[in-house]
């Protein structure tokens, strides 16, 4: 039952889900600046679609440099003259606590409106995403009074200490396939640094972070010290990439935008950068390992979020032993994949973020398809409506292949045999991504033999999507640099001072 | 040794010491070479103009054979693969030999910079050997950490070498910017590609003998290809580094204008990390407590040690209106008391700006104050007519908003302001786009926590300027770049960090 009402545009009600699920209404679809939602000063707006079907769900606010400039003053005046950076950390700590409450309040609406927006699970999406993000929340609450410099003792008659100061106005441009995970993930540790913020969500997926922005303020979050405009990268991301009044830009998103941002930090102000960018992870299963737990984590490492991750370990490498069993029972247990509405439970995969990717995916299955690869099962859409595919696993794959080399961000596996440690160790690095890795086998020697040669920023063994809000998260080579996660990602919104003064006087240096 | 005619300012006729150049090729994987070009380039003498030697030109094609070598020496050579604790003791080699060769190598920096030789022996050249072996001491304490994790897992952390790095160095200080940018890499494991500013290239290429030296002076040393060093330009052979696609990370010192093409060249080649460390424009801060006496020699040193030609130079002068007329009266006269001359002259306080180049930007600089409406106290001009030297400059009455009060200089010339209270110190301190250093002289300890606190630098000295120690951080705010060196934090930007997670199904606790 889909209803529509007159008014400013965004109050639809989209599609019901699948089990009858009702779906929220959308309440949040202007630009959050300076505490209040407001119109793009063009008046112009964008419309975010429903992956089941393509269709339009609302209307949303479309920020451009205007906008942007209007947020980064907000967040400039919050910064220079408000509370939250001479607030305590343990001030800070206890507003972000009470977000995190009302996020866990609020947990139902807000897994609907990612779940509608980005085409996610939605019982993956309450248990996982929204966990996560309170999780991060609540991490870096407690996180905010313990950030620490250093006293340093110096030659001579001179003492010393490190200052760690927030850094001022951040930059947040953040992708649309873990929307809300990837908004605290960078928000999160801002806030705990002291530090405000402009954040640009995917154009893709804007309406769970208007929603948190909503509920920031009721936590007591300061007006300006989170903005958020809405809006497309080359407008919006790149007018705040290339501002002068920004201090630095963190983001998470595609190697190809990832330069530009990049680019733009070095032709304005010169803000530092962090980038969390692409990947093409091999999972790299032994003769040792347990067949099922194998195939389990392979597909669980490639179709999870319908291969929309990062990390997601699209070049499997068996070694020959375990190759014809792994391939059997992969197929076996993909029969039973269920790709369909992602408000049913009993789904296992919803449609692909957006029509863009969709056809993206599409392409490069035909591709693998072109250069000579076997395609075990799927290698073709589902359904006639919306952005469905059906998970695929290519075998025969080259290591020179495109589907090999390339990020595809969609349900593909490439399977690959290989013989022993050297040569897979060889293939894994041969690569200029270095985001993650997997590696299955009991023996201690080959997982650590494995951990040190692999160029990743994280390594998973005998386990895949480990992650955890202690533990430090980005990639290495051209998957990019800088950290999310665990006291480390404070790094980045934090300047270090060293200050000096000489001591006369003193019983010992 | 040669000598020329007539090089110091001090009026006599006399002749300056040249030192013998020995190395003057590019040195790569343990080799000195000649540009694969065979082009070379003239450094110059800037107590006379007169060219010193005729040294080996690299382009990319020479950058390609050293990124080459280094990607070997770290891919399949010992160096990563040594413990921190040998690779520390062959550190520790390197400095024995610079502390036996200091005589030389301040020679060097000397007749190539025009640095004073007396400071380059006492300070120069110990301190780039102390912050060797800070680092040597640093390699073995290379800490990971291991994680709890929440669910059935184990986790860890592994830092590790990043791999190549590309080190772009500036003239003015040689041999320190050396081993700022090296010695922690080194530490980390990596192997490197310097390129020294091609205004000074000696130092570089004699360390780079030394360090070949070290295999000789026991068995272990550093292996080839661990050190490259490929003296050239900016827009040759330092786009080449900043662009490759096999340089891991690159640091760099010096302008903000060359250091927003490395980060453009980084962007589009493949990512490599960047640091920078850029200009400044810091403010010294004189409350009406200072001893005045104390304040014009500290301000004096900020500003006219080693010409001016430093990042973190005090060009901004802030002094509170009680005790600015006696101030200005004592800073001119001490101004007047520093001498110029021939830096291998004991008694010299200031030698010759590093080329014409530097010398006509700094006269350039001077005459706009002059425009702009600034009061010229002392100085101005030219201070001999052979050679790039010129007086100790003080301008008055300088407005926030001139160039002179804006602008990096970088030379003997000093912008004194006055103040009336604490918070417009603070705010026209940090009204520049730079953030580097700052120094704050009062004796009362609320006014010195409060102006450390709200000053935007990385380095603020409290009664002190130009206090440097390996230990502390030291890097700018806003546009005076980003990263850090010294304090084992500068270790970091050459490694990688790892995190390692186990699935652990059977614990006893979690």
């Amino acid at each position: 039952m889909a209803s529509e009402r007159n008014g400013d545009g965004g109050e639809k009600r989209a599609e019901n889900g699948g089990g009858g699920v009702e779906m929220p209404e959308i309440r949040y679809t202007k630009l959050f600046i300076n505490g209040s939602f407001v119109d793009a000063v063009s008046g112009k707006t964008f419309e975010t679609r429903d992956p089941r079907t393509g269709d339009a769900i609302a209307s949303i606010a479309e920020g451009d440099k205007e906008d942007v400039d209007l947020a980064v003053r907000a967040a400039r005046e919050a910064f220079d003259h408000g509370k939250w950076p001479r607030m305590s950390g343990s001030e800070r700590g206890k507003i972000m606590t009470k977000y995190a409450d009302l996020l866990e309040q609020h947990a139902e609406e807000l897994t609907k409106l990612e779940s509608l927006d980005a085409g996610k699970l939605v019982v993956v999406t309450r248990a996982v995403d929204i966990g996560a993000s309170v999780g991060t929340l609540r991490y870096f609450a407690g996180a905010a009074d313990k950030i620490h410099g250093e006293t340093l003792k110096m030659s001579r008659q001179f003492q010393g200490h490190t200052l760690r100061e927030p850094m001022g106005v951040a930059g947040l441009i953040i992708p649309w396939n873990f929307p809300s995970i990837m908004f605290f993930t960078k928000v999160a540790p801002a806030l705990a640094a002291g530090c405000t913020m402009v954040v640009k969500p995917a154009e893709q997926t804007p309406l769970s972070a208007l929603y948190v922005a909503h509920l920031a303020k009721q936590a007591g979050v300061p007006d300006g010290v989170i903005n958020v405009v809405t809006g497309f990268g080359p407008t919006a991301g790149a007018a705040i990439a290339s501002h002068m009044d920004v201090d630095m830009v963190s983001f998470t998103g595609s190697t190809a935008v990832g330069r530009l941002v990049m680019e733009a930090s070095a032709r304005s102000n010169l803000k530092p950068v962090s980038l969390e960018l692409g990947g093409k992870s091999p999972l790299i299963i032994f003769d040792d390992a347990d067949v099922d737990m194998a195939v389990d984590l392979a597909i669980g490492a490639n179709f999870f979020n319908k291969g929309e991750a990062c990390v997601a370990a699209s070049r499997v490498y068996l070694q020959e032993g375990i190759y014809d069993r792994f391939e059997k029972k992969l197929a076996d247990s993909l029969k039973n994949w269920v790709v369909g509405d992602p408000f049913d439970p009993r789904v296992n995969q919803g449609p692909q973020v957006d029509k863009a990717q969709y056809e993206r995916v599409l392409s490069y299955i035909e591709h693998g398809k072109r250069e000579g690869a076997t395609v075990l099962t799927g290698g073709k859409p589902c359904g006639q409506k919306g952005y469905y595919i059906d998970p695929t696993v290519f075998t025969d794959v080259k290591d020179d292949m495109i589907i090999a080399k390339e990020e595809i961000f969609g349900p593909v596996m490439c399977l690959m045999k290989f013989r022993t440690v050297e040569e897979v160790i060889a293939k894994a690095n041969d690569t200029r991504y270095g985001l993650a890795a997997g590696v299955v086998t009991k023996d201690i020697d080959v997982a650590n033999r494995m951990t040190r040669s692999i160029r990743a920023g994280v390594v998973w063994v005998n386990c895949y999507f480990a992650m955890d809000a202690d533990c430090p998260f980005g990639g290495r080579k051209m998957s990019g640099y800088g950290k999310d996660a665990s006291m480390h990602a404070l790094d980045k919104f934090l300047a270090v001072k060293s200050v000096v003064t000489p001591v006369y006087d003193s019983p010992w240096l | 040794m040669g000598s020329n005619e007539g090089g110091a300012c001090d009026g006599k006729a006399g002749s300056v010491v040249v030192p013998e150049i020995k190395f003057t090729k590019l040195f790569i994987n343990g080799e000195f070479v000649d540009a694969a070009s065979g082009k070379t380039f003239e450094t110059r003498d800037p107590r006379t103009g007169d060219v010193l030697a005729h040294v080996a030109e690299a382009d990319k094609a020479d950058v390609d054979i050293a990124v080459h070598a280094a990607r070997e020496a770290f891919e399949h050579g010992k160096w990563p693969r040594m413990s921190g604790y040998e690779r520390g003791r062959v550190m520790n080699k390197l400095a024995d030999l610079m502390e036996q060769h200091t005589e030389e190598l301040a020679l060097l920096d000397g007749a190539d910079a025009g640095k004073l030789l007396l400071l380059g022996k006492i300070i120069d050249i110990p301190a780039a050997v102390q912050m060797l072996r800070y680092y040597a001491g640093g390699a073995d304490k290379i800490h990971g950490e291991s994680l709890r994790v929440s669910g059935k897992y184990q986790g860890y952390t592994l830092k590790e070498p990043i791999g190549v790095v590309g080190v772009i160095i500036p003239w003015n200080f040689p041999s320190l910017m050396f081993f700022l940018k090296i010695s922690p890499a080194l530490a980390a494991g990596c192997t490197v590609v310097v390129k020294p500013a091609e205004q000074t290239p000696l130092s570089a290429l004699y360390y780079a003998h030394l360090a070949k030296l070290t295999e000789y002076v026991v068995q272990a040393g550093i292996p080839d290809g661990v050190i490259n060093v490929v003296p050239g330009f900016g827009p040759t052979a330092g786009a080449a580094i900043a662009s490759h696609m096999d340089v891991d990370s690159v640091a760099f010192t010096g302008s903000g204008e060359v250091g927003r093409l490395i980060m453009e060249a980084s962007a589009r080649s493949n990512l490599k990390t960047v640091s920078l460390e850029l200009g400044g424009k810091s403010p010294l801060i004189i409350f009406d407590d200072a001893d005045i006496d104390m304040a014009v020699e500290l301000s004096r040193l900020a500003i006219f040690f080693n010409k001016g030609e430093v990042c973190v130079a005090g060009s901004r002068v802030y002094v509170q209106e009680g005790i600015y007329d006696e101030f200005v009266k004592k800073a001119v006269v001490a101004a007047q008391n520093w001498k110029v001359g021939d830096p291998f002259d004991v008694t010299t306080n200031m030698g010759p700006q590093v080329d014409k180049e530097q010398f006509e930007r700094v006269l350039r600089y001077i005459d706009l104050g002059k425009s702009e409406g600034a009061t010229l106290l002392t100085g101005g001009k030219p201070a001999a007519d052979k050679g790039y030297y010129i007086e100790p400059t003080i301008f008055a009455d300088v407005k926030e908003d001139m160039q002179i009060a804006q602008d990096e200089i970088f030379g003997p010339v000093m912008s004194l302001m006055k103040f009336k209270t604490i918070d417009e110190a603070i705010e026209k301190a940090n009204c520049t786009k730079y953030g580097l250093a700052a120094g704050i002289i009062t004796k009362d300890l609320n006014i010195a926590n409060r102006v450390s606190r709200s000053v935007r630098a990385g380095t603020v000295w409290v009664n002190c300027y130009f206090a440097f120690d390996p230990e502390a951080p030291f890097g700018g705010y806003k546009m005076s770049g980003f990263g850090r060196d010294q304090g084992m934090m500068a270790i970091d930007k050459y490694m990688q960090v790892k995190s390692v997670i186990t699935a652990v199904p059977d614990s006893p606790w979690y």
